[in-house]
């Protein structure tokens, strides 16, 4: 059966969603996602659409999910990428993606995830982070 | 209204979605909508296409090319053989569900487009007419 790649960069989860998501592969993606933050321990999942076309009202539900989901098994979930005509059609349609954090790029959904992980963890133990950063 | 193109597809199972929102994209494009424009179509589009397959059993959609006092459009007509909806009203509702999802999909798409119509009858069906002009209004 067809799969969206999951891949793990250090506390971390990335997925890239390259294809147009039919139910079931979104409804996989959302299993396997939350059996990879149990068997990981990851404590972020950044979730890059930015070659998704068409966020429905279905998959917004699936991304919802995978950020309640986990959420509660300790891990922040980032949705990075979104098109301009995606988020302005999924306010339209009444979707506005409650309880999951965006951020415009890869880039600043990692800075973001990492400052969410920060914030739980002793500040002392950010690698490379200068002091002054926190706010 | 002048009908240039017409096209039916049929919706019977899950995999027959992406292929259909291919179609409307082709369609949307060839007739120089913006992206904006297509992007919202084609949500309210899956919105009722996936209506169909779950409430409906699949149907079909016919796909159409309009034009109307010089501007052209893209019409959808989705018809299924389902039970049909005893109240329209209360299934225009935003939040309203007999599923399990989030109740967006029938008001939602009625927002996402210019001009919705929704026909249902008990034991024999439903349909459900959407325009969307290239200019978006």
């Amino acid at each position: 059966m067809e799969r969206i790649p999951i891949l793990k960069m250090g506390p971390f989860l990335l997925v890239t969603i390259q294809v147009d998501l039919y139910d079931r592969l979104a409804l996989n993606l959302e299993n396997d996602l939350i059996s990879m933050v149990s068997k990981t321990g990851a404590r972020g999942v950044l979730i890059d659409i930015s070659a998704v076309s068409i966020v429905d009202s279905f998959m917004g539900r699936i991304l919802g999910n995978i950020a309640s989901m986990s959420r509660i098994m300790d891990a922040e979930t980032v949705v990075v990428g979104m098109q301009p005509a995606v988020a302005i059609t999924l306010v339209e349609l009444g979707l506005t993606l409650q309880g999951v954090y965006t951020a415009l790029d890869v880039e600043k959904g990692m800075e973001l995830l990492q400052d969410k992980i920060g914030i739980l963890e002793d500040p002392e133990e950010d690698e490379e982070a200068p002091d002054d950063c926190n706010d | 209204m002048i009908v240039m193109t017409k096209d039916t597809m049929q919706i019977v199972r899950e995999q027959d979605v992406v292929p259909f929102r291919n179609r409307v994209r082709e369609l949307s494009t060839k007739i120089g909508m913006s992206l904006v424009n297509q992007t919202k179509l084609i949500t309210a589009a899956s919105e009722l296409v996936r209506n169909m397959l779950k409430y409906g059993n699949g149907g079909k959609v016919m796909l159409e090319t309009i034009s109307k006092n010089a501007q052209s459009g893209i019409r959808l007509i989705f018809e299924d053989q389902g039970p049909g909806i005893p109240d329209v009203q209360q299934a225009m509702r935003d939040g309203f569900s007999t599923g399990k999802s989030l109740g967006l999909g029938l008001p939602g798409a009625k927002r996402l487009v210019n001009e919705f119509d929704i026909k249902s009858a008990v034991g024999e069906g439903t349909t459900v007419t959407i325009i969307h002009w290239k200019h978006g209004r």
